[in-house]
This record gives C-alpha cells, sequence and structure tokens, in this order.
C-alpha cells in the first residue's frame, strides 16, 4: 500500500485536536477570567473579543468526535464510555458557556446568571478535557472492543493533576490573548497577571511531564531509551525557548509574543503525549492499525478532507483576520 | 425518577430528549438562515432599508436559535459513544464518515462565516456580506443534507457488506449516500425548516399588525411569510406523499402502524381517519374510516390488497399508538396550514391582507405549528423503525453501550434539568425578541409623517427599539 491510511489519520485527529486546544483554549481562558474582571464592561470587551470566532473554535471539537467516529469508530465506542463522566459534564458546561455569549446581552436582570454561566461552564468544560486527558494517558482497559473499567476509574490523583494544569494552562491563554486584543490599564493587568499564570502553567506541565514516564514503562524507555532521546529530548529544549520568549515577551510588553509562546507550550505538551502514545491511540490496549475503521471508510473520508481542511484553515484565518486588532466597547451587534 | 428502568429504556429516553430538544433550532434555522440570506439580497439589490431592517431584526433572533442549535449538537456528536457505544463501532465506518463530511463542509462553513454575517457589515463590506450571509445559509442546508443521508441510510440501508467483526463495511458510497429513502427525507425536512420558519416569521408579522396594522416591516414580514405558505405548503403535501410510498416499499411495518392497519385487507384497505389504537387486542377502537382510501392513496388502486401487522412477527414490530397519533398529528397541522395559505390568498386577492384580523389572530397561534409537525414527524418516523437502529440488520437492543442503568439514569436527569433551565431562558428571550416592534426605518422614510400613523401607537423609542439602520 502507497499509503498508510490509518496513520495519516491519526495525524489529522491529532491535528484538529490540537487546533482545537489552542483555539478554544484562549476562548475558555477568558471564561474562566471573567469573575476577575473589574467591571461589566471589561467583561462585555473580553466577551466581545472572542464572540465573531467562538463557533469556529468550538467546531474543532466537534471534528475531534466526528472524526473518530468515522476512522477510528472503536476508539470513539470504548473512550467516551470510559469517560462517561468528565465527558457528559463537559458537554453540559459547553452548552452553559456557550449561550452564555448570546444570553448575557438579552437581559439586565439576569446578566450575573449568565456570567456565573460562562465562568462556570468554562472552568469545568476546561477541567474534564484535562481530566479526560490524564485518564486516557494513564490507559483504558478494553476488552472484546468494549470498555471493561470500572465507572470512575477515571477519576485519580494524576487525571487531577493534568484537570488543574489544562485549566491553568488556558487561562493563561486567555490573559495572552486579551494582553493581545485589549488596551489600557485592563490589558496591563492581564500582562501582569500572565507572569503568575505561566509560572503556574509551567510548573504544572512539568509535575506531569515528570510523573507521566512512571505510569507506564512503555512511556518510559520511549523518553529515556538511546538514540531516541536525540529526538525526544528536543522538547524540553524547545519548552526552554519557549518559556523565555513567553517571559521577555510579557518584560518587554510585546502583544503578540506571549501569546504565540503560550500556544507553543501546548503544542509542545501535545507533541509531547504523541511522542509517549504511539503506536497507541488507546493506551496500553489498542494502537492506532488495530482501531482503525475498513480501507473503504478511511480512503472516501481523506478524499475530501484533504481539500476541505486547506480550506476551512483559510477561511478560519480569514475570520480572524476580519476582526484584527484592538475590540473596542462599540463593536459588536448587540 | 427512573426507577426499575433499564438501561437501555433510560438511554432511548435519552436520546429521544436531547435530539427533539435539538431538532427545533436546526429546523429554523435551515429556514431562518436563507430568510436572511433573501432578506439581505433585496436589500443590495432593491436598496429599501425595509429589507435591512428585517434582515436586522431576524438576525439577533437568528444568533440565539443558532446558539441553541451549536451547543445542544456538540451532545449529540457525543452521545453515540457514550450511550450506543456498540452501534458507533459497527456502524461507524459507514455513517462516521458522512457526519465528518458534515462537520467539513458544513458546521465550519456555517460557524467560519457567522461571526462575518453578524458582526462584519462594516469590516467586510457588502459584497463579502452577503457571500458570507449565504454561505451560512448553504451550510445549514448541506448539513441538514449530509445527516439526512446518514439518518436514511439507518432506516434503507444499502451499499456495504458485514466484515468478520460484525463491522458494516461500505462498499459503494455512492448507494450508501444516494440510498433509497435519502431525496424523499430530505425534501420533506428542508421543506418543513422553510414551513416552520414560515410561519414563525409569519406569526409575529401577524402579532405586529394586530397591533399596528400600518407597520410596514410587519406588513413586508407577513406578506413574505403568506407566500411561502401558500407555495410551500403545497410541495410539502406532495412530498411527504412521496415519501409515504418509499416507506411502503421499505418499511411496510412502519406504513401499518402509521395506518392503524393491524389486520391484512385482501381487497381494498380502508383510511382510518381517527380511532383509538387498542395494543392490548390489537384493533383500532371507535375507528371513523373512509373504505378502500387507503389503498387509492398508497396503491393508485380502490381494491388494491394491503397487508397488515398481522403478517408482521410481534418482535419485529413498531409500538403503533405513538405512531399512529404522531402522524395525524404532523398531518393534521400540514392540512391546516395549507388552508391558512389558501385563506391568505383569497384575503390577499380581495386587498385585505393586512386588515384580516382573523387570520392574524390564526398565524399567532399557528407560528409554533412547525415545531410541533417537525417534532411529530420524526417520531413517526424513528418510532416507526423499532426495534432496529440499522433497519431489518441491527437492533436497538444490541446497540447499547454497556452501561449501567444509575449513570444513564444521572446523565438524563442532568441533561433535563440543564436544557429545561438553559433552553427554557432561551425561548424566554427569544419570544421577548419577537415580541419587540420591528422597524425603526419610519423616519428615514419619512412616513410617520403621513396620514398613516393613526391612532399614536406607534410612539418614538420604537424608532429607538435597536434595529437601526446599520446597527
Amino acid at each position: 500500500m502507497a499509503f498508510d491510511l490509518a496513520f495519516i489519520w491519526a495525524g489529522i485527529i491529532a491535528f484538529a485536536v490540537l487546533v482545537y486546544v489552542i483555539l478554544d483554549g484562549f476562548d475558555l481562558g477568558i471564561g474562566i477570567l471573567f469573575p476577575f474582571l473589574k467591571s461589566e464592561g471589561e467583561r462585555d470587551l473580553a466577551m466581545n473579543s472572542v464572540a465573531p470566532v467562538w463557533d469556529g473554535n468550538e467546531t474543532w471539537l466537534v471534528m475531534g468526535g466526528g472524526g473518530l467516529f468515522a476512522v477510528f469508530p472503536l476508539v470513539y465506542a470504548t473512550v467516551l464510555p470510559a469517560l462517561y463522566v468528565p465527558i457528559t459534564a463537559m458537554l453540559l458546561a459547553l452548552v452553559f458557556r456557550g449561550v452564555a455569549f448570546e444570553y448575557r446581552w438579552r437581559t439586565e436582570r439576569w446578566k450575573w446568571v449568565w456570567n456565573l454561566a460562562f465562568f462556570g461552564g468554562s472552568l469545568i468544560a476546561a477541567l474534564m478535557q484535562g481530566i479526560a486527558l490524564g485518564a486516557l494517558v494513564q490507559g483504558i482497559e478494553i476488552e472484546n472492543r468494549a470498555y471493561a473499567g470500572g465507572w470512575w476509574d477515571w477519576l485519580t490523583p494524576f487525571s487531577v493533576l493534568t484537570g488543574v494544569s489544562v485549566a491553568v494552562g488556558y487561562t493563561l491563554l486567555g490573559a495572552t490573548w486579551l494582553n493581545l486584543k485589549i488596551e489600557g490599564e485592563f490589558q496591563e493587568r492581564m500582562r501582569k497577571a500572565s507572569f503568575g499564570l505561566a509560572i503556574g502553567t509551567l510548573a504544572l506541565i512539568g509535575g506531569v511531564s515528570l510523573i507521566t514516564p512512571f505510569l507506564d514503562p512503555v512511556y518510559f524507555a520511549r523518553w529515556f531509551s538511546w538514540p531516541q532521546m536525540l529526538f525526544t529530548g528536543i522538547v524540553p529544549v524547545l519548552v526552554a525557548f519557549a518559556t523565555y520568549m513567553l517571559f521577555t515577551g510579557l518584560r518587554d510588553k510585546h502583544e503578540m509574543t506571549p501569546f504565540l509562546a503560550a500556544i507553543s507550550l501546548f503544542v509542545l505538551g501535545f507533541a509531547g503525549i504523541g511522542i509517549s502514545f504511539y503506536p497507541y491511540i488507546v493506551p496500553p490496549s489498542l494502537t492506532i492499525w488495530e482501531a482503525a475503521a475498513p480501507d473503504s471508510s478511511l480512503e472516501f473520508a481523506l478524499v475530501g478532507t484533504v481539500v476541505l481542511i486547506p480550506m476551512i484553515l483559510v477561511y478560519t484565518a480569514y475570520a480572524y483576520y476580519v476582526f484584527r486588532g484592538k475590540v473596542r466597547p462599540e463593536h459588536g451587534y448587540h | 425518577m427512573f426507577d426499575g428502568m433499564t438501561a437501555e429504556l433510560l438511554a432511548r429516553i435519552q436520546f429521544a430528549f436531547t435530539v427533539s430538544f435539538h431538532i427545533v433550532f436546526p429546523a429554523f434555522s435551515i429556514g431562518l438562515a436563507s430568510y436572511l440570506a433573501v432578506l439581505n439580497g433585496l436589500w443590495l439589490w432593491t436598496k429599501n432599508e425595509i429589507y435591512l431592517s428585517l434582515f436586522n431584526y431576524w438576525k439577533k433572533i437568528f444568533a440565539v436559535a443558532f446558539a441553541m442549535g451549536v451547543v445542544s449538537g456538540i451532545v449529540m456528536s457525543y452521545q453515540f459513544g457514550t450511550n450506543w457505544s456498540v452501534f458507533s463501532d459497527k456502524a461507524g465506518p459507514v455513517i462516521g464518515p458522512l457526519m465528518a463530511y458534515e462537520i467539513l463542509s458544513a458546521f465550519f462553513l456555517e460557524a467560519g462565516f457567522l461571526g462575518i454575517m453578524l458582526f462584519g457589515r462594516e469590516r467586510v463590506g457588502p459584497g463579502l456580506h452577503m457571500f458570507a450571509t449565504f454561505m451560512v445559509a448553504f451550510g445549514t442546508v448541506l448539513s441538514a443534507t449530509w445527516i439526512l443521508s446518514v439518518n436514511s441510510w439507518m432506516h434503507t440501508p444499502a451499499g456495504f457488506s458485514m466484515n468478520e467483526v460484525g463491522q458494516f463495511v461500505p462498499e459503494d458510497w455512492w448507494a450508501i449516500v444516494f440510498n433509497p429513502s435519502f431525496p424523499y427525507r430530505l425534501a420533506h425536512m428542508v421543506l418543513a425548516a422553510y414551513l416552520t420558519t414560515a410561519f414563525v416569521v409569519g406569526g409575529v408579522g401577524a402579532l405586529h399588525l394586530l397591533r399596528d396594522r400600518t407597520n410596514i416591516a410587519a406588513r413586508k414580514m407577513f406578506s413574505m411569510a403568506m407566500w411561502m405558505a401558500v407555495v410551500v405548503t403545497p410541495l410539502q403535501i406532495l412530498a411527504g406523499d412521496l415519501h409515504g410510498l418509499n416507506t411502503l416499499e421499505h418499511q411496510p411495518a412502519k406504513l401499518m402502524a402509521m395506518e392503524g392497519h393491524y389486520d391484512s385487507y385482501p381487497d381494498g384497505a380502508p383510511l382510518i381517519l381517527f380511532g383509538i389504537p387498542n395494543e392490548a387486542e390489537k384493533r383500532i377502537d371507535y375507528k371513523i374510516e373512509s373504505p378502500k382510501l387507503s389503498s387509492l392513496i398508497l396503491k393508485h388502486d380502490l381494491n388494491a390488497p394491503l397487508d397488515g401487522l398481522d403478517t408482521i412477527p410481534d418482535d419485529e414490530e413498531p409500538p403503533v399508538a405513538i405512531v399512529f397519533w404522531s402522524f395525524r398529528i404532523m398531518i393534521s397541522i400540514g392540512f391546516a396550514m395549507l388552508a391558512i395559505g389558501v385563506w391568505s390568498l383569497w384575503r390577499r386577492w380581495k386587498g385585505e391582507l393586512y386588515e384580516a384580523t382573523w387570520l392574524h389572530r390564526t398565524m399567532v397561534l399557528m407560528a409554533p405549528s412547525g415545531f410541533v409537525a417537525v417534532l411529530a414527524g420524526w417520531i413517526t418516523t424513528e418510532v416507526g423503525r423499532q426495534p432496529y437502529t440499522v433497519y431489518g440488520l441491527m437492533r436497538t437492543s444490541d446497540s447499547l453501550a454497556p452501561i449501567a442503568a444509575p449513570a444513564v439514569a444521572a446523565s438524563l436527569t442532568a441533561f433535563i434539568v440543564v436544557y429545561f433551565f438553559v433552553f427554557g431562558a432561551g425561548t424566554f428571550y427569544l419570544m421577548r425578541m419577537m415580541g419587540k416592534t420591528p422597524g425603526g426605518i419610519d423616519v428615514k422614510m419619512g412616513l410617520n409623517k403621513g396620514p398613516i400613523r393613526t391612532a399614536g401607537i406607534t410612539p418614538v423609542q420604537q424608532l429607538n427599539s435597536g434595529v437601526v439602520a446599520g446597527e
């Protein structure tokens, strides 16, 4: 076979999830920052800075789920029951924060309710995504093409740690996004908050990275055996560089650099997880090839995907370009 | 609350509950997105500000409804995995790629251009803004196309083989996408979405005409909606009829339940207009029927034989009463819509469309009727295909995830509480927005100075109600 379809698809799904984490990450992070903003005016601005794009951002999550269903149905059919509680909680949380984008402008008396929904929904969604990730890293037990573990297996100190890491990391993305999109004293406050959030994110990512290799000997071998270390060793070096750019960017009051550096941290963390996982898609039970749908499914889906994903990236980039620059109070249609 | 129920029943209730809440919003946003594209096109073409004013009025309502559709839709895209994992594993290779195409070709399109449509008119200029508005409308229809292909395949599976682990393996994608019931189902649903929206728009127009029959924005939307009712309702009845004939061919048991035919009729089946299904005794009590009419409709022959549910093994029969009732609700609404269309045509011909107070009152009452019809129609087709998820091949009971009843009961409770709270509030906001008087362009057009402002019931505040041209 000329192409390893399952491998290509694993790459596409990983890409979709990564794009989701980056795009919805800052968007959820703004929700988590909501109660710490000083006035309704600031909350209006923060919300309007993502209002034109949040829909598209969340569509990548649908793509992650739908993509799995299409090309790795066995993963979809085993991981979702294993993560029943965090997935359901995440979905409900996303309902609250999604509608808050519109409802918040439709009422004065209940504005606080939708502020709370936006904050709580964003926080819970972020925590649950992190917990789901941690649970997947820990491994999911599968027998006879079905989840074979218990209902609360996902809940461990490690998954709670990954949950908190993702939530804090998203908040950092949100704060650096606002540093980019907002002006004046509000921007300055976000810049200062980013320092603390960056330290927290790095400490948590460090903790997760130190524990992960010891969860499974396979992970350990992946990271610490020669000669792979030549490649895996690049990741920590790049993390150090991104960290340097993040802090100097914040110090020198750059606007774009800290945001991009924070994104880079997520990309590198994601690459780290990919290194640990490969060739598994659900460790320690399923490899990419075991979980793949029949070739006729992979081929049919791939033909359109290679055309459509570049188009999506173009018009998504265009939408961001249209709404570039600082948000100002007069923007928004409400 | 859910004591003693099996995980399967709870999971079915959960799916029915979440999908019923969800379908209401797409049904509305498919129609409304197209309406917005038409309004924006008319505004650019005619430069008549009334179209811009209507665009801005319905745009805000669209944004709220669309947000509700998006968040309730994300739930659907994960529920296949959480609750119906065996189905997902087995049918995923066939329907998964179709859903991936829906996401890639339609969801991203809608979401990507929605921001520009809502916020971007000044930033991108009228041409690109029109393009974005059209893309949103196109995306909603394209999304319906893919998901109805998926749903139709589950009703009339085609183009597949089975592999050694029991998965459906795609063999012929053309046959899968254009499976036998797909064209009928697609036409029926898209027309339903347009009709549903027409009745909402018409109902809102009628409400404001009852308050002030000189309101030109209300007149315009009412008139447009009534034309839709006149044109689309007959098409919809025709599409429904063709869909029914298709069901007779591929899912006869469903049609027997819809018709209430427990018994076979070797020489012409009656059309049962009304009656009460008695599932224990397998007969329709108190029935009012018209002899041989069912054979005429379905076979175009008064004396054509029609089989009844007595030819179907008991464990392959759908629940009759639900299907029987929901079908009649849908049909009744369809003919009521037809009658209203005719009524409006008559009043329009007499030049009294805006003075027809009883027509306006009826339209206010009928505003939500499309939603009821859509739900009733989906209940008919989905309950009617039980006990299967993939018709004739995979039973609902074999599709379930290995989940425990308490877990499903807990999540079902959470969905019910959250949906009633969130979507209840959203419906309240939508209704409040629809209650606001449309217009706000009267001053610019100088019409408020003319004699048509009668009793002074359109004071200045309406002009500032946020629907000012150009935002």
